[in-house]
């Protein structure tokens, strides 16, 4: 029987098989932020312990730093320690790291692959959720807690238990006004954000085939939301193409190596899943969240659901609660909810494929007075960069957005960048939860160009309404 | 760590599903660089009407009436009992710094969200998962008992109600060997040098464009 591309890259990367059926999982690449490593640093200190493999280590700074005046540093005193811990300690290990003022910095799992230092194949780990993310090169991409980054840090491996593996396969062609990010919304609409736990999902059909690099993901950005272990796709052309060129791609002899066996990371025709899912393409609209966890989910077109439809009690009062904390009536449509402000960014949606779909959706246009703030946040200096270059900058700041410096921003608002209490936003991040962007803040999940569309005209809006 | 081996704890029940990181530690507390000291701040939204920084004081914090840790008869308590998809969220070990710090040593729910769950037995905490009727009686009998505790025998894989009911639970034989003798699995895994240069070796052959 043939193998699942989940199942090959693990069975190519087990050191040690435990009795229980856990394995010692070998580590290829461990990317480093400021917010989960310095307990793990401090861990090695005190029991003066080496790290096993600095060369795998990739570290920035992104959750802490502000998105305005960067020239002036980090106002914030515990924020600045935290980011100067991270420098000291990836000076004290030899760590590549992309520091405040770096072009290559930004959002930890937008500047990975931009730098190409994710590549089919690889094992993959950082201690962030969204680490999922790099499932859409073809690599087993996981989320680890800071005692798991210790020990990477440390072994260069993993003590894991291989989860189940899932295929969501999806076929069709999208309305073009349908992305990626509706997709993974729509998804985790039909399976709930429980529906992935205890598996890997592969995510495959001729939809996702046609996704660009960018669509894919914010897919397996989103598998975490779905309470995967990660997401993973099949590598194709459109793969190779991304990373050819790339600073930490290989070049030369090594590359056509590697492209060889990049070419069979696919599962094969007669592999079996443990669960099959199916979705048609044509059934996806663009998507918005209502509530406060990313399964309460509609369409743009559709209406908050009656209580009285919930499937059981737990979900009824869970409904409840999140009427109540966003401040949302049963049946109210989702375009006549009007928002305060708008953000767009964050590791689900700040590559430049996000901003040149928003510009398109703003240009010539102004957002609209009713909105305070509209944020544009790029994930990297490069993608701010590449953006300026394109003048993607003016068409954001002409309809009043803001452009600011790269960051995680509003999308957990560590920094400066949040909603004040009541606030409502359409924001193209990845979580809904309370007080996620700010205490008391309501966020919506949407795509970049619902979010772009909204800020517009001040209310959710159906992009395919639009010229 | 410390070895867990059993735990005859006072249960506080959290009757909601979907719990999520931001809500069992909010990320105004993720900027310290320590892992103690949390335990003040667990669920601290829910918990306070205030906001606050990491290291301030919270004995004179305007509290939430109708929260559960706010309660007097859950003082103390070293059982959560929960609901399902438990941790889900964000990778946070603040999650679990906050809650051990707090003084909870074992969690009880019908899921927990993976990364959530595998943080627990990285700081000695046991993370038990129960078929959802099960969890539906603990709960009733915790809602309705004051001073409701529970004994969970992790050898056995047990958990006793004080009317000697008994749930066993499943849990993998690794994890339960570590928490049990309070193995730290980096020595463990550092044990096994030899086998980690071993795959090295011949993975540097294989994709020679990983070992630059
Ligand atoms: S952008 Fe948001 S979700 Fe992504 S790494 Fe930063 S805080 Fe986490």
């Amino acid at each position: 029987m043939g193998m699942t591309l989940f199942d090959k890259i693990w069975e190519d990367h087990i050191v040690d098989q435990n009795d229980d059926g856990s394995v010692l999982l070998y580590i290829d690449r461990h990317l480093v932020h400021e917010v989960t490593s310095p307990q793990a640093f401090e861990g090695l200190y005190l029991k003066n312990r080496k790290l096993w493999r600095p060369d795998t280590v990739i570290a920035t700074t992104d959750h802490n730093i502000p998105t305005t005046g960067i020239e002036n540093g980090i106002a914030d005193p515990i924020s600045r320690e935290q980011v100067e811990a991270l420098d000291r300690n990836c000076k004290n290990f030899g760590l590549i790291q992309f520091p405040i003022g770096d072009i290559r910095q930004g959002i930890i799992h937008v500047i990975a692959p931009e730098q190409g230092v994710v590549l089919p194949g690889m094992t993959v780990v950082c201690g962030d959720s969204h680490t999922s993310t790099h499932g859409a090169f073809g690599a087993i991409a996981m989320g680890i807690g800071t005692s798991e980054v210790e020990h990477v840090m440390a072994t260069q491996c993993l003590i894991q238990k291989k989860p189940k593996v899932m295929r969501i396969k999806i076929d069709g062609e999208l309305d073009p006004a349908v992305t990626g990010k509706d997709i993974a919304l729509y998804v985790i609409g039909q399976i709930g954000t429980a529906g992935g736990t205890g598996y890997a999902i592969e995510f495959a059909g001729t939809t996702i085939s046609a996704l660009s690099m960018e669509g894919r993901m914010t897919l397996c950005n989103m598998a975490i939301e779905a309470g995967a272990r990660c997401g993973i796709i099949c590598v194709d052309q459109k793969t190779i193409d991304y990373l050819k060129d790339r600073p930490f791609a290989p070049v030369d002899e090594q590359w056509d190596t590697a492209i060889k066996v990049w070419k069979e990371l696919c599962s094969d025709e007669d592999s079996k899943f443990d669960k099959e899912l199916f979705f048609e393409a044509k059934l996806i609209e663009p998507q918005v969240t209502w509530g406060t966890s990313p399964e309460m989910v509609l369409p743009v077109t559709g209406s908050i659901p009656s209580l009285k439809d919930a499937k059981d009690a737990t979900q009824r009062e869970g409904w409840a609660r999140a009427l109540e904390y966003m401040e949302l009536k049963e049946n109210t449509a989702m375009t006549d909810i009007k928002v305060d402000k708008v953000f767009i960014g964050a590791c689900t949606n700040a590559r430049i494929e996000d901003f040149r779909a928003a510009a398109q959706i703003i240009r010539g246009k102004k957002i609209s007075p009713h909105i305070k703030l509209a944020l544009a946040v790029p994930g990297s200096g490069l993608v701010k960069e590449q953006a300026e270059r394109e003048g993607l900058d003016k068409i954001f700041l002409d309809a009043g957005f803001e452009w600011r410096h790269p960051g995680c921003s509003m999308c957990l608002a560590m920094n400066d960048d949040r909603l004040l209490p009541g606030e409502r936003c359409a924001a193209t991040s990845n979580r809904n939860f309370e007080n996620r962007q700010g205490l008391g803040g309501r966020t919506h999940l949407v795509s970049p160009t619902t979010a772009a569309a909204t800020a517009i005209t001040g209310h959710f809006s159906d992009i395919r309404d639009w010229s | 760590m410390d070895p867990f081996k059993t735990v005859d704890g006072l249960v506080v029940p959290m009757d909601r599903s979907n719990v999520d990181t931001d809500a069992i530690i909010p990320k105004q507390f993720l900027k310290s660089t320590k892992r103690t000291g949390y335990g003040p701040y667990l669920f601290d939204s829910l918990r306070y009407k205030d906001v606050v920084e990491y290291g301030a004081d919270c004995s004179k914090r305007p509290k939430i009436d109708n929260f559960v840790l706010n309660e007097e008869r859950y003082t103390g308590a070293e059982i959560l009992l929960a609901r399902e998809n438990f941790g889900c969220g964000s990778s946070r070990e603040h999650a679990q710094w906050a809650l051990k710090d707090y003084g909870i040593v074992c969690l009880i729910a019908p899921s927990f969200a993976d990364i959530f769950y595998n943080n627990c037995f990285k700081n000695g905490m046991l993370p038990v998962t129960l078929a959802a009727e099960e969890i539906d009686i603990l709960f009733s009998e915790v809602q309705g008992t004051i001073g409701y505790r529970l004994l969970v025998n992790l050898e056995l894989q047990t958990i006793t109600t004080s009317s000697d009911r008994i749930f066993s639970f499943e849990i993998d034989q690794f994890s339960k060997y570590c928490l049990l003798n309070g193995l730290d699995d980096i020595d463990l895994t550092l044990k096994k040098s030899p086998k980690i240069i071993e795959y090295e070796n011949m993975r540097r052959l294989r994709a020679p464009w990983l070992f630059s």
